[in-house]
């Protein structure tokens, strides 16, 4: 041992020894490693206190009267037997549609422009960096756009409606699309950047020309990324409420309820469930007005955001179970 | 047995595609570049569409009525100041929820966590992330305020700044968690393993080689949290305790308006923004100058990533 040759002048070599051999508990270590574990389970408690507190107080409505809720319609009164959701239901469907046809096509082009076509330009570099902007502009921004093209300059008059009709359906739908279309890009971007260039190589190998190696070769590998990136983006819509406020949704009092997919009435005045939500949450701090039964539009609200949470976890959990089968099948 | 007839030589006309494929193919690159530049038109909108409401506001108002004593919109009195300081008083708060718990999320889960861990936990937070601002905004005002803002201070109003910075807080923190942890799963191994090493112990190896290693995606995490946090508007507009109209306060237990908050408030409620003449276009103001702070913070926060791009 090398530690012989020192001898043990005033116990250095047991020190040493005691040292090397880490003895003791590492104290440093294990606070640090308690602290972020406690952090952890201050978010999760986080989550499970939140998701506790809306079933609760949502339950006695869900629970009462479900099917009223789903088939009733904006009320002043929370004891209304009417007071229900169904024409938030038909604006976030709506909403929902809206970004499937127009964003998801406009921004998976996009994406594969950027990937596949696109060289290293001044030109594709600002598209790029406009890309990751207008990802980082805050929702309300967008609203204010909205309300600004889709229902002032493109909505006409009052009497005549123009192209979208002012203050509607149309007008929220094309504004969430807009909202949404960058993050369709970069994440359906990352999809495509992920496909190895081989299969490009032996789709040229055996002569097709560009798009038809992406059709055949480029998009289906890509397509389960693709996939988890617009139902994300997706979910984010129908969560979305500043812009709709913006762009004129109703609150207190909507008249007409069509039919969840009822083709007319698109260009009319609309709601959504997050609106809905607001709106009940904000009759709710004027206190209960309904004697303690527990219908009050407190009630109404949590009963609402357990409807619209559902729509966005079913839509979220398919996402991510899509992206673990697409991750576990690379390898 | 037949002669095999040689076929007849190449020549470049079979190697082109024909005429029909050819024309196919500059139709779809023409289509998808309309596509790609739809971004930008949209971004074209956005500063138009601001630039020219605001213009509007700024060449007609009275300027002592945007330095005054609170935000009362359809009386003309445009303090723009209230609005920011409490915008910038949600922001602090959420920061201090968002930060710790955020980046402690993102150590343990990029340093301590082992694979099985990591599986459970950030599908988690990815539940928190997809939870619409709206229900948070219902939480703040229905469960934070009242149980710990108002246990905490007698005198707080029902809504209040801090119970909706709180909100917004909560918001961001998956934000803030997978931004870090990108940029920590970003250092090298071998950084790690050179400090182990050295003999240094875990907890010396996470806080003295990887966060320094990984400092400007930190930094990039943080400005982004930021930027979202300013730009937050329906936990402000649920819980923030004001109505479309505040007095200045920098207060957090009062209640206030935030930049996004006033400008819901100012748009909801009536068929259209009515009141004073520059009622409608001050809804623009406050949007570009919301816009400008957040472009530049989103510029500063991308260049931040660029850096830890750059040198691994």
């Amino acid at each position: 041992m090398a530690f012989t040759t020192l001898g043990d002048a005033g116990g250095v070599e047991t020190e040493v020894r005691r040292r090397l051999a880490a003895g003791g508990i590492d104290v440093r270590g294990t606070v640090f490693r308690a602290l972020l574990l406690l952090g952890l389970l201050l978010t999760l408690l986080i989550i499970v206190v939140l998701l506790l507190d809306v079933i609760t107080d949502g339950s006695t409505v869900l629970t009462e009267r479900l099917g009223d809720f789903l088939s009733g319609t904006l009320r002043s009164r929370s004891s209304d037997a009417k007071l229900g959701v169904h024409q938030g239901l038909r604006g976030s469907i709506w909403i929902g549609i809206f970004v499937t046809f127009l964003a998801f096509p406009i921004g998976i082009a996009a994406a594969i422009y950027l990937e596949e076509y696109a060289t290293d330009t001044r030109l594709t570099r600002f598209i790029q960096l406009n890309i990751r902007n207008l990802a980082g502009v805050p929702s309300v921004v967008y609203g204010l756009l909205g309300l600004a093209i889709f229902v002032k300059l493109l909505g006409g008059t009052s009497s005549t409606g123009g192209l979208t009709g002012g203050r509607s359906l149309v007008s929220a739908g094309i504004t969430l699309a807009v909202l949404v279309l960058p993050v369709v890009i970069i994440t359906s971007a990352e999809a495509i950047r992920a496909v190895p260039d081989s299969l490009r190589e032996g789709g040229y190998g055996v002569g097709a020309t560009k798009w038809e190696v992406i059709r055949s070769h480029v998009l289906p590998y890509a397509a389960p990324g693709i996939l988890t990136g617009t139902l994300l983006s997706l979910s984010r819509a129908i969560g979305e409420a500043a812009p709709l406020i913006l762009v004129g949704a109703v609150t207190g009092r909507l008249g007409g309820d069509p039919g969840i997919l009822d083709l007319g009435g698109l260009r009319d005045r609309f709601t959504a469930m997050p609106i809905v939500i607001t709106d009940w949450v904000k009759k709710a701090n004027g206190g209960s007005d309904d004697g303690g039964a527990g219908l009050d539009f407190a009630s109404h609200a949590a009963a609402a955001i357990v409807v619209l949470m559902v729509l966005v976890l079913v839509l979220n959990s398919a996402a991510i179970v899509m992206r673990n089968r697409f991750e576990k099948k690379r390898g | 047995m037949s002669d095999a007839v040689s076929p007849p030589p190449l020549d470049l006309s079979d190697l082109q595609a024909t005429p029909k494929r050819a024309r196919r193919e500059r139709t779809v690159r023409v289509v998808l570049l309309a596509a790609a530049m739809i971004s930008v038109v949209v971004s074209g909108a956005i500063v138009v569409s601001l630039l020219f409401e605001a213009w509007e506001f700024m060449v007609n108002v009275d300027w002592s009525a945007v330095w005054s004593t609170g935000w009362f919109p359809r009386n003309g009195i445009y303090d723009i100041k209230t609005l920011v300081v409490a915008s910038l008083i949600v922001t602090g708060i959420a920061m201090l929820v968002a930060t710790p718990l955020g980046l402690g999320a993102a150590i343990f889960l990029s340093e301590y966590a082992n694979p099985r861990v990591r599986r459970v936990l950030k599908p988690m937070l990815e539940v928190l992330a997809g939870i619409p601002s709206v229900v948070l905004g219902f939480f703040a005002l229905l469960w934070i305020s009242p149980n710990l803002v108002q246990n905490a201070f007698q005198s707080a109003n029902r809504g209040n700044l801090m119970a909706a910075g709180i909100g917004v807080g909560i918001l961001t923190i998956p934000l803030v968690a997978s931004i870090s942890e990108d940029a920590m799963q970003a250092v090298p191994h071998a950084l790690r393993e050179a400090s182990a090493g050295l003999g240094a112990r875990k907890v010396t190896t996470s806080i003295q080689v990887v966060l320094p290693a990984a400092v400007s995606g930190l930094a990039a995490a943080l400005i982004v949290a930021v930027s979202r946090a300013l730009g937050e508007t329906m936990v402000v507009f649920i819980a923030g305790g004001a109505g479309d109209t505040a007095l200045y306060t920098d207060n957090p237990i009062d209640g206030g308006l935030t930049m996004t908050a006033a400008m819901a408030s100012l748009a909801s409620g009536t068929d259209a923004v009515v009141g004073e003449g520059l009622t409608f276009p001050s809804l623009y103001f406050v949007g570009l100058v919301l816009f400008v702070i957040t472009f530049g913070l989103n510029i500063i926060a991308d260049r931040f990533v660029r850096r830890v791009r750059e040198v691994y």
